[in-house]
């Protein structure tokens, strides 16, 4: 302590420039921002930020290589006169309600069967996930060739038992091209839901359901006030990303069809990629994204409301 | 008995569950009945989950006249496997650059991924700083922003800063899909962490920095591998992004060269494509299959959190 009190001026200076390093140093908003900031500058500058341009530019007539000005809503005017547009909108619900709900049933179903007692139970979940390892487009590709209007493997094997006498035009015409594409999304989606809830499953507490045969419970008794109960706040979670990845699904139409024939299989982002990129209509390509944010923002509502569920189910305080 | 029979009527139940009802617990037993309920079913999911990959990787090993003619050979199956399709793949097409493209990309945007991801939530967790909580949530909201709608307001910005055509540009985007959900896990990881460890370090005098690369990570493994290896899987996953920023051949990555580069009209385009759809998953898979568990925590700890 004798020897602070003699020290020279510099030093001095010195000491007290690292007391301020060191009392940053001890403050935690200061060290919050630092330690903030790297993940921040990235989802400001490329996530934040196009956000907020897209909408921009959807009341602009930007086209590729050049700045548009302001025009309004003429736009999303003309998008309303627009019949590929809307046929767009359709698709979108049509391939989004029509694959979520199957995909939830068929995922919850396989989800159960894998919480039964199995052998080998780890490899065949392994195997299970494969499908969702596997890049989507890639196996989309494998799905193209499955679906090939004169080598389809589906079409051989129909005729071969019998059941039909000429090939299935899977990806040619509008309704079988919809529903193909369909069938690709709940292959490449009932991975994922089953897993989760897998392990949503596998923590449910056995002795809730001794509790709930002793006092009489059939099996769908036992699913049904026991299990779904427990199991509804992974579901809304679950299920909102699912809804959120087909609504705003792109690669598997774009690898497979291109929205085509005719455009009949347009899904609202292969649409705006089309008008923005392909045809370089940047203004008209960000209304058609920017129309898809209202979804967006419901499905987040409900995502929140089932993970604030979730954590009161916990007995939880908010953090 | 009949109780049972009542309520089950109640909620009217078809005749199976009431079927069900009868036999009591037996279904304990297994058997015949489990053999029906669970492995018959599970088994026919199983195979439409895998035949694609089986169709994949036959038809990369199928010689061309066995591809064309479907009548004389059983196409299930395949003759005299050939090498053909992956080779002229390796050596006479530009695939081990669209790999290596692929591989850059996801290994660079992970890092940086991870990088901030461990800042970002050890700062939420541990910091707790003013607006931690608001923070917090908006990285969440982060992570339900999806690519389809940020491409077409990107393509601009990148071309603003000349970064068109360029990995450069690829690698600065993938971190926007990674960050949320590498922090969104690395929290749930942290967490578990005993403070107690973090207060001992702190009274002896270590800073938060020493404290993080000291103590957290180092118990965080699990949870750095289980980001580490989801990102990786999706950035090599990665599409809209690839599609629009990328134009010339050699910069490509492995999924939009295969969409873009080997779609003519030849009938015989079959055996490379799915060589090539083949040859691009098999890192993943094989990845994937050293690291199920890490992988499997890192999907349900990112919905569970």
């Amino acid at each position: 302590m004798s020897q602070t009190a003699s020290s020279s001026a510099p030093t001095a200076l010195v000491r007290q420039e690292r007391s301020l390093l060191q009392r940053l140093s001890q403050n935690r908003n200061w060290l919050g921002f630092l330690f903030m900031l790297p993940a921040a500058v990235i989802l400001i500058l490329f996530l934040a930020y196009p956000l907020g341009k897209g909408v921009w530019l959807s009341f602009t007539d930007a086209k590729i290589g050049r700045d548009g000005v302001f025009i309004g809503l003429e736009n999303y005017e003309w998008l309303l006169d627009d019949s590929i547009f809307w046929k767009s909108v359709f698709n979108t619900i049509v391939y989004t309600v029509f694959a979520s709900i199957v995909k939830f049933a068929v995922g919850l179903y396989l989800a159960l069967l894998l919480n039964e007692k199995l052998p080998f139970k780890a490899l065949i979940r392994s195997v299970v996930l494969i499908p969702f390892v596997v890049p989507t487009v890639l196996s989309a590709i494998a799905f193209w060739w499955i679906y090939d209007s004169q080598f389809s493997i589906i079409s051989w094997s129909l005729r071969h038992m019998g059941l039909i006498t000429e090939n299935i035009n899977f990806l040619g015409d509008p309704n079988n091209a919809r529903m193909s594409l369909i069938f690709a999304n709940i292959w490449r989606g009932v991975p994922f839901i089953a897993i989760t809830l897998l392990a949503g499953l596998q923590t449910v507490s056995p002795s809730l359901y001794e509790a709930a045969t002793l006092d009489g419970a059939t099996r769908w008794q036992n699913f049904r006030y026991v299990t779904f109960p427990l199991l509804t706040p992974i579901i809304a979670v679950v299920m909102t990303f699912s809804v959120l990845f087909t609504f705003t699904d792109f690669q598997l139409v774009w690898a497979m069809t291109r929205g085509g024939p005719v455009n009949s299989t347009h899904l609202m982002a292969t649409l705006g990629y089309q008008r923005a990129i392909l045809a370089g209509n940047l203004g008209e390509g960000a209304a058609i994204a920017t129309a898809m944010i209202p979804f967006l923002l419901f499905s987040i509502m409900v995502s929140w409301f089932g993970l604030q569920r979730r954590k009161w189910q916990q007995g939880g305080s908010d953090e | 008995m009949s109780e049972q029979q009542s309520v089950s009527k109640a909620n009217s139940m078809n005749t199976n569950a009431q079927n069900d009802d009868s036999e009591g617990m037996s279904y304990l037993d297994g058997g015949l009945r489990k053999i029906i309920y669970v492995y018959l079913p599970l088994a026919i999911i199983m195979v439409v989950l895998i035949f694609p990959f089986y169709w994949m990787v036959l038809t990369s090993v199928k010689p061309d006249e066995q591809l064309i003619d479907m009548e004389k050979f059983n196409p299930f199956f395949v003759v005299g496997p050939t090498l053909k399709h992956i080779n002229k793949l390796l050596f006479e097409s530009n695939y081990p650059t669209w790999l290596w493209n692929t591989m850059y990309v996801s290994v660079v945007s992970t890092f940086i991924s991870l990088f901030a991801s461990v800042f970002a939530a050890y700062a939420l967790v541990r910091i707790r700083f003013k607006g931690a909580e608001v923070v917090g949530a908006s990285i969440f909201l982060a992570y339900l922003v999806p690519p389809s709608i940020l491409f077409i307001p990107l393509a601009t910005i990148i071309q603003a800063y000349g970064l068109f055509d360029s990995p450069i540009a690829l690698i600065l985007v993938y971190p926007t899909i990674l960050i949320p959900f590498s922090t969104w896990l690395l929290m749930g990881y942290f967490k578990t962490i005993p403070y107690e460890l973090e207060e001992c370090a702190l009274i002896d005098g270590a800073t938060r920095l020493q404290i993080l690369i000291k103590i957290v990570l180092p118990l965080a493994v699990p949870g750095l591998i289980s980001a580490g290896i989801f990102s990786l899987t999706l950035c090599w996953n990665e599409f809209i992004y690839a599609l629009t920023f990328l134009s010339s051949t050699q910069n490509k990555t492995v999924p939009v060269a295969v969409v873009s580069e080997f779609v003519d009209g030849d009938i015989y385009r079959w055996g490379s494509l799915m060589a090539g759809a083949l040859l691009g998953s098999l890192p993943l898979v094989i990845l994937y299959s050293f690291f199920v568990e890490h992988y499997v925590s890192a999907m349900t700890g990112a919905v569970k959190e």
